[in-house]
């Protein structure tokens, strides 16, 4: 990125000043070298979203920002409904609500990694990953609805989890305002054999370890210690929310114009929030996101079954699930008083800080869990919410390390056969049904993610808790 | 007679995109160069030349204008490999006033086989573009989600 633009606030802190169209700043938290390593489109794209009518403060980008479609990854941008604000399934992404959820097991890095191919085999054959897999839970239309309302809720009374998992799941595993009317039968179709399905691309399951503590009191409030052995998941809605995702981009995109909205760009394609496409949108949406929380609870059943099987004595306790693709309704402070906004995070954590009304009762005094994913061979962190991230980014944080290079490249540079080797040799084992989407994958395409994580703690996002470091992954 | 557009040989490419994938096609007609996009789709997933054509599939699509028709024929061809589980290796696309009719070749993933990469989410309206470029090419391109 060039940084002739930017007026530097802080070392991790920089902005684009207001100028032409835009509404408000462009606002990017990252040390220098991140920003300059940075693609120009996601400059282009965030000064595009500060276009957007009803946007306030900023438009921010976080640490691990890249080059997305309509906004950037790691585009953070909330709307007030009462200046004319809008919702934008671009701002969302096709992959609404895909996020990580991270589970306790209660075994020791030195039990695991005694039988780490027994359990590695054991979850490979127990969780679908991968192109053209389904799982063994179908849905006929009404347990649809029941699924897309409930979420999480859904899946715990159908067997799927215990009732202690709830409170560790964001909005207590089931969103508020869905609406299945609004869910097309294209979308329920392409998820009828999806539920309990990993995915592809970046999806994964890694065995972790914890390697490192930096917030001692902030770890025993999580429940981690050094050496402990956490299972982390990382999908998100499926067919269902990629097909929600298309059908609102495309309807948005022609009827932006009707509204007067000029789009800078097809793929910031948005409707006013009070507009009936937009409130249609919200209602699909949040169907979605119950759809992804019901889909990771489905896996924690699967996993849990799995590792049964190797570790009888592991007990699998949920330590959070967060969201990244979203649009969620909050009360904020912006322009000097408390404001209800659509906070869109697209590629971004919600981190709300330590006394948030939202945080289960356990985690209050702490902060919000910040799960940031790794990339098969590279660390993950854990990291809390701060108060101070609600002025910064409206209590948002980075996702994960974020992509630096693309899959074409990716694949050039290396094979998936020799990756996966050199993992083993690590002590990593790789599960795939692909060596080619291992490839594309490698961990040397995206950015270091130490580096992502170290600039949103200076930037005053959320604060480094634990890092983790994978045994095993099992790769969509 | 030929035209201007008889030397041209219809091909697909990727292009770069930081996350996701850019499919383009490339032709002597716009049918073609929508052909040529849905192999570059296809492409994505795995060798089109690995799959078998041995069922086949009607698609029917239309749209305002041929930009946003490109990225419904692809979103069309994602939800019937989503949902049939198929892949597909080849097509054949008449277009006439923004409307599509298409037949696609393929068959049912076989993972041991194809060794499949990665699923598209959809198509995207990022870097897209269908036009008449010069000498008589016809261009169909958009970045997809993976």
């Amino acid at each position: 990125m060039d940084l002739a633009r930017f007026v530097k606030r802080t070392d991790f802190s920089w902005e684009i000043p207001r100028r032409g169209d835009m509404r408000v700043p462009v606002v990017i938290y990252a040390d220098e070298t991140l920003l300059r390593a940075m693609d120009d489109k996601v400059g282009e794209q965030a000064i595009n979203v500060a276009c957007l009518p009803g946007i306030v403060e900023a438009s921010y980008v976080m640490p691990d920002g890249h080059w997305g479609y309509g906004f950037p990854i790691g585009g953070v941008a909330a709307f007030d409904p009462a200046e004319g604000g809008v919702i934008s399934a671009g701002g969302v992404g096709f992959d609404i609500s895909c996020g990580v959820r991270a589970l306790h097991t209660g075994l020791t890095r030195s039990e695991v990694e005694a039988d780490a191919t027994a359990l590695a085999d054991a979850l490979y054959r127990s969780i679908p990953a991968g192109v053209g897999s389904t799982g063994r839970v179908h849905l006929d239309e009404r347990e649809m609805d029941e699924m897309l309302r409930g979420g999480a809720q859904w899946a715990v009374a159908r067997g799927y989890g215990l009732p202690a998992d709830l409170a560790r799941v964001e909005e207590h595993g089931c969103m508020d305002g869905a609406d299945p009317a609004c869910v097309s039968a294209r979308a329920r179709h392409r998820q009828r054999d999806e539920m309990g399905t990993l995915g592809s691309g970046n999806h994964y399951l890694e065995v972790q370890a914890v390697t490192a503590i930096y917030d001692a009191a902030a770890a025993t409030a999580y429940g981690l210690a050094l050496d402990e052995i956490v299972i982390s998941l990382h999908c998100g809605s499926r067919g269902l929310g990629h097909q929600i995702g298309t059908e609102f981009l495309r309807d948005m995109a022609i009827e932006a114009p009707r509204h007067g909205i000029a789009l800078p760009d097809r793929e910031l394609a948005c409707t006013p929030l009070g507009s009936p496409l937009g409130k249609a949108y919200l209602g699909a949406m949040r169907a979605a996101i119950n759809c992804a929380l019901a889909n990771r609870q489905i896996l924690t059943h699967l996993t849990r079954e799995a590792v049964a099987g190797v570790f009888p004595e592991a007990v699998l306790s949920l330590l959070y699930d967060v969201s990244h693709n979203t649009c969620k309704e909050e009360t904020h402070e912006a322009g000097g008083r408390r404001r209800r906004l659509f906070v869109h995070r697209k590629g971004a954590t919600r981190a709300f800080g330590p006394g948030h009304p939202a945080l289960p009762e356990t985690l209050r005094a702490t902060g919000q869990p910040v799960l940031i994913g790794g990339s098969m061979g590279t660390a993950s962190y854990i990291l809390a919410g701060v108060t101070a991230s609600e002025t910064l980014s409206f209590s948002s944080a980075c996702h994960g390390a974020g992509r630096a290079m693309s899959r074409h490249a990716a694949s050039r540079q290396w094979r998936g056969r020799q990756l996966v080797d050199e993992l083993a040799r690590r002590n990593i084992l790789i599960r795939s049904p692909s060596l080619r989407g291992v490839a594309e994958e490698a961990p040397g395409a995206y950015k270091d993610v130490t580096q992502v994580v170290d600039a949103a703690e200076r930037a005053g996002l959320a604060r480094k808790v634990a890092r983790l470091e994978p045994l095993v992954c099992v790769k969509g | 007679m030929a035209g201007p557009g008889s030397q041209v040989v219809p091909r697909w490419e990727h292009f770069s995109h930081e996350a996701d994938i850019g499919l383009r096609g490339m032709g002597r007609t716009l049918a073609e160069a929508f052909e040529q996009a849905a192999l570059a789709l296809t492409a994505v997933i795995v060798d089109p030349a690995d799959v078998a054509t041995r069922e086949q599939l009607q698609i029917r699509c239309e749209a305002p204008d041929d930009e946003l028709l490109l990225v419904e024929w692809l979103n069309a061809l994602i939800y019937e490999m989503a949902t049939r589980r198929m892949l597909f290796g080849r097509f054949e696309v008449e277009i006439d006033a923004h409307r599509l009719h298409a037949r696609a070749w393929g068959e049912p993933v076989e993972v041991a086989r194809h060794q499949p990469t990665v699923e598209v989410k959809g198509a995207t309206y990022t870097a897209l573009r269908v036009a008449a470029e010069a000498q008589g090419v016809w261009l169909a391109q958009c970045v997809a989600d993976v």
